[in-house]
């Protein structure tokens, strides 16, 4: 029953921009981290999403592949008085673009958004299909 | 007697079935809305639906031997050949071919998924779905009432 699987297909969906939310909201949060674990500011995250097939052929849910360390360098910041400072005053400051990840979060809310509508009008359809012949 | 019922009911059962799996299709073009280089797929529904029918066989057999990837072997030297599905799948468990949809804005990364489209015809498929469920209703409706006769 192929409605069943959109369950499947909506949930891998709704599981993956969970993940994406969590990462856009770890970046937020370190969005100031001059130091981290490793001893260098921290590096903004990005999650990789890769199609991966249901059992019905043709279907395709959604996995996170991986996630990755963005590689631009720091932001240096100047603040001579900052204990992270180099000799010339200046502190790295991590990579996070906070204007792109407020963007990226809304985009991984709205998207989260539609496939729960997926999966409600999926049950919808299977509880219409119930009453047939009733 | 059975087999005159079932025949009756086929068309819409068929139509249901197919409209289940488009449904599905959706649901994963939707899904993977952000996924990089992603083709967006669809079924021609009404060509599905004329394939389905022309079929000799039931659909259940049909879509249990194409689910299944058995081939027929004519010879004990030939490979039994395992088929897996896979994201690129030619076609569904209907035997309907997988087309692609014709991209009017690509994106950067390599993703067809119009989320105004997908969603217009998710809406458009389940009202659809629910038409057929009417139909099949009122069909069996009519069918007791012969059978009953009152």
């Amino acid at each position: 029953m192929s409605l069943f699987n959109i369950f499947n297909v909506a949930g891998s969906g709704m599981s993956a921009q969970a993940q994406r939310l969590n990462v856009v909201s770890s970046n937020i949060a370190n969005a100031d981290s001059a130091t981290s674990p490793s001893g260098q500011p921290y590096k903004a995250k990005q999650v990789i999403f890769s199609a991966v097939p249901m059992t019905n052929p043709g279907a395709s849910g959604v996995k996170v592949d991986r996630v990755i360390e963005d590689q631009t360098p720091p932001r240096m910041m100047y603040d001579p008085q900052h204990p992270q400072a180099n000799e010339k005053g200046y502190v790295a400051m991590p990579n996070v673009n906070v204007i792109e990840e407020m963007v990226n979060m809304l985009s991984a809310t709205r998207s989260y958004q539609t496939n729960v509508e997926t999966m409600n009008s999926a049950k919808t359809l299977l509880l219409k299909t119930l009453t047939i012949g009733q | 007697m059975i087999g005159k019922l079932d025949q009756a009911l086929r068309f819409n059962e068929t139509a249901l079935s197919l409209r289940a799996q488009r449904q599905q299709l959706l649901a994963s073009n939707i899904a993977n809305a952000d996924t990089p280089n992603y083709k967006a797929r669809d079924i021609d529904f009404t060509k599905a639906l004329k394939g389905a029918m022309a079929k000799p066989d039931s659909l259940a057999s049909q879509a249990a031997s194409v689910t299944s990837g058995a081939l027929t072997k004519t010879s004990a030297a030939h490979l039994s050949g395992t088929t897996s599905s896979n994201a690129a799948a030619k076609t569904g468990p209907n035997g309907e071919p997988l087309l692609y949809r014709n991209i009017k804005q690509g994106n950067i990364d390599g993703n067809t998924v119009d989320m105004d489209v997908e969603r217009n015809q998710f809406a458009d498929n389940a009202i659809r779905y629910e038409a057929g469920l009417t139909f099949i209703s009122s069909q069996i409706k009519g069918l007791l009432s012969a059978i009953q006769g009152q």
